[in-house]
């Protein structure tokens, strides 16, 4: 196979992988030694670097239609460790680099460094952490070493937590602390099941490992601690109790990137896992207990969005339901139907992604302007702010699955997937999924669009609406996805587990 | 038996019985000088399986600094020792956690016992490859060569602790000193103690960072060794942590990991590739590099314990 001889030499143009991870992680020690308005600036410019690197490592693997490898320092792997950039490393790359800059516009209001330059505390944490989050995910996505994964989880889990608390009220530094606690407890299981990886196999890079791996018990239970330890990051239900008061409580530019992004990148490990390094092992089993927790998830996720009173935790309990939809691809993920349901699940990834972070940053603008995000307060502000609903209304679309929208295309492929391999049972708890989405959204839109319009604190700037809506805008144009996109995230794509038995 | 073995039956009863005293110590503090205990002992453990870089590190950051930790976490959670929470955990949810904890023990147990006592293994591998770095000692050539792009982002994640630290600061403290002012008269007998065993800490600090290269030691078990002299001083309130907001102190927490980037892209432009070395100049480089590490460890740690800026700015 082509894949085996590029596991060991770098392809063309492979040392642009390691730019979009060395180039914000520089950011960051730069941000920090110059303190001030400086971290905003150098946070700013590197976004569309950063953007130009995801374009350019995407143009290379769609070109070459093989993925991009990159060993670093000469040493190859199993020694050293090497990169790797398939079309879901480079999807998940362009996203990021897209939401990140929204995120950043939406940002300078809430974090600027005042006129006369003086440091402020929020700001400069804001500003440097924001890009230490763009290191971690770029490693995250193009990562081919566990070991190196596991300093990627680090990195992602120490950039994201003090986000939680940057108001400093105390609610938000208890669910700082949870968020910590969930996130140490499943990087130690990540690390743990490497070691037993590293012990039994004597390597840490992920295809040199899928060559070897053997059904035995040190890989099972390498396989559970380490699902286990990333279901914890990931939030999935029943390991998701710190989701709702960290992603609530967070800034809106942050919880947008947390809700949007960051859950994402413990997800695409999860897939790396199962897809890439346990290709031998047989995955119906795991594969069926994952999609049933995602099931609860969806179920248990938005029957509690239903209840919420303020419009952030609704928000933050949408996503601990859509997480859900992400697991319902890895008992499809094997057979003719595979395809599909891998193209579903990065769809939902990629829609998710840009719908929730369109509707956090909605929210915050609601918030502002209102002066609280109570719901039953919510009677007529859409006549008052009405771009701002009308993002919150799109992301909400997408959380639906209603057509035209990524979200859309996302469950329809899963479904088709899960009714062509005969198990319906995931088709029925998407369709209830749907409804129950449908129904929070409209406790919060339909007494918004109706009613006398509220006074306003002050009126949204028209520049930030702008952001929220373009990105709600990016999730329903997912959903005219031309063939071409879907066969590009199969470049790379390793055969799950039956086609290998 | 040999006495030796005996030794190490007994080491093994020994780090189960403190590991469990400190599982049921009756509050944080005895259950942290438990743990300082545990991890001493665990470090002769690693002696005894001849890791002795491990146990280094072991002694040094897992069991001195993280015990330096949270005894400051402990001092500051007297009086406040039961949080609602805590009385929340009803005995089944307690035994709940017990019963995961033995599950997943035991089955790490299992399956390490299962694997193949001589299991595959990179020392040859590294071994070969040494001569390449000019080094004598291989897990220093792991660390700054064969693995050093994930040495370098550590040290990334020490930069991110101390800017998660410092974000819990009052915004009115925000570029003030952490910590304790320096006193007016130092308590005498913490004085004394500071004083006679910082300048000999320092040597052996500098010592263990130097002999790194060829012999068990180097970078972060010196810059350990360091940064408890400089904690030690300032524990004895004869000198206080410097500002927040000093650029030299800006400039000292980024040192390491800005010189092992700069080296790193470097290595793109006159190497042939990210990280690599120039042959015959890669020892020179490595020890540059670990000079740069080791100081910036030895700042980074005892900013971690002295917490977020308890004073408000000087200008």
């Amino acid at each position: 196979m082509t894949e085996g001889a590029s596991a060991f030499a770098a392809t063309a143009g492979g040392s642009l992988l390691a730019l979009p991870i060395l180039v914000p992680a520089a950011g960051v020690l730069l941000s920090f030694l110059l303190g001030g308005r400086q971290a905003e600036r150098i946070a700013l410019a590197l976004m569309p670097v950063q953007f130009g690197f995801a374009v350019a490592i995407a143009s290379l693997i769609w070109r070459s239609g093989q993925p991009l490898v990159y060993v670093l320092g000469g040493y190859a792997p199993p020694l050293g460790i090497a990169l790797r950039a398939d079309g879901f490393s480079a999807v998940m790359l362009v996203t990021t680099s897209l939401i990140m800059p929204a995120a950043g516009l939406y940002a300078r209001t809430n974090f600027a460094t005042p006129n006369d330059g003086t440091e402020r505390r929020a700001p400069l944490v804001f500003w440097t952490l924001l890009q230490a989050i763009q290191a971690a995910l770029s490693l995250i996505f193009l990562g081919g070493d566990l070991f190196n994964l596991y300093v990627a989880l680090e990195l992602l889990t120490f950039a994201a937590a003090p986000l939680v608390c940057l108001d400093g009220r105390p609610e938000t530094l208890a669910a700082a602390l949870r968020y910590l606690m969930f996130a140490l407890f499943g990087a130690l299981f990540y690390l743990l099941g490497v070691a037993l990886l590293y012990g039994a196999y004597g390597t840490l890079d992920i295809v040199l490992l899928s060559r070897q791996i053997r059904a035995e018990p040190a890989v099972w239970l390498a396989a559970g601690l380490m699902t286990a330890g990333l279901l914890a990051k990931t939030a999935l239900f029943p390991l998701h109790l710190w989701l709702p008061p960290a992603h609530a409580n967070a800034p809106a530019a942050a919880s947008a990137v947390l809700s949007g992004l960051v859950v994402k990148g413990s997800f695409f490990l999860i897939v790396r896992l199962w897809f890439n390094v346990l290709p031998a092992l047989p995955n119906a089993v795991p594969g069926a207990i994952l999609a049933a927790l995602g099931s609860a998830a969806i179920l248990a996720g938005s029957a509690l969005a239903l209840r919420q009173e303020r419009l952030k935790l609704l928000i933050a309990y949408s996503t601990v339901a859509q997480i859900g939809y992400l697991f319902l691809m890895f008992p499809l993920a094997s057979g003719p139907w595979s395809a599909e349901a891998f193209s579903g699940g990065v769809m939902q990834a990629l829609s998710h992604a840009f719908a929730k972070a369109a509707m956090f940053l909605s929210a915050g603008l609601i918030a502002e302007s209102l002066g609280h995000d109570r719901i039953a307060g919510l009677g007529g502000a859409g006549r008052a702010m009405p771009v701002t609903f009308l993002a919150l209304g799109l992301g909400g679309l997408s959380l639906m699955g209603l057509p035209p929208s990524g979200g859309f295309a996302a469950k329809w492929l899963l479904m088709k997937a899960s009714i062509e391999a005969g198990q319906w049972v995931w088709a029925v708890v998407m369709l209830a999924g749907g409804l129950l989405a449908g129904g929070y959204l409209y406790r919060v839109l339909a007494p918004a669009l109706s009613g006398n319009r509220p006074r306003l604190k002050s009126p949204p700037r028209r520049s930030r609406e702008n952001v929220a809506l373009a990105l709600a805008l990016a999730a329903v144009l997912l959903a005219f996805a031309p063939p071409t996109f879907f066969a590009f995230l199969q470049i790379g794509r390793p055969a799950a587990g039956a086609a290998l038995r | 038996m040999s006495v030796l073995q005996a030794l190490d039956v007994g080491l093994a009863f020994l780090v189960f019985a403190v590991a469990a005293w400190t599982v049921f110590a009756p509050g944080p503090f005895a259950a942290t000088v438990g743990y300082v205990v545990y991890g001493l002992l665990l470090s002769l453990v690693w002696i005894r399986l001849f890791a002795v870089d491990v146990a280094l590190t072991e002694a040094a950051i897992g069991s001195g600094v993280t015990g330096v930790l949270l005894i400051g976490a402990a001092a500051r959670l007297r009086g406040a020792e039961t949080t609602p929470a805590e009385e929340a955990l009803t005995g089944l949810t307690r035994l709940f956690a017990a019963g995961l904890c033995l599950l997943v023990a035991a089955a790490l147990a299992a399956v390490v016992l299962l694997l193949p006592d001589q299991g595959p293994t990179l020392a040859p591998q590294s071994m070969e490859r040494l001569p390449e770095t000019g080094l004598g000692n291989p897990v220093t050539a792991v660390l700054i060569a064969f693995r050093s792009f994930d040495t370098m982002l550590e040290k990334v994640v020490l930069v991110l602790g101390v800017v998660g630290v410092w974000s819990l600061a009052a915004d009115r403290y925000w570029g003030g000193a952490p910590g304790e002012a320096r006193a007016e008269r130092p308590e005498p007998t913490l004085a004394f103690f500071a004083q006679v065993l910082a300048p000999i800490g320092i040597l052996v600090g500098v010592h263990v960072f130097w002999v790194g290269a060829d012999e068990p030691g180097g970078a972060f078990q010196g810059g350990a060794i360091l940064a408890a002299m400089w904690m030690i001083v300032m524990m004895a309130r004869l000198t206080e942590a410097p500002q927040a907001s000093a650029f030299w102190l800006r400039l000292a927490l980024i040192a390491g990991p800005a010189v092992f980037l700069a080296a790193g892209v470097a290595g793109a432009v006159v190497a042939g590739g990210f990280f690599a070395y120039p042959p015959g100049l890669a020892k020179p480089l490595i020890l540059f590099i670990e000079t740069f590490m080791t100081f910036t460890i030895a700042v980074t740690l005892p900013m971690l314990v002295a917490g977020p800026p308890r004073r408000e700015p000087r200008r």
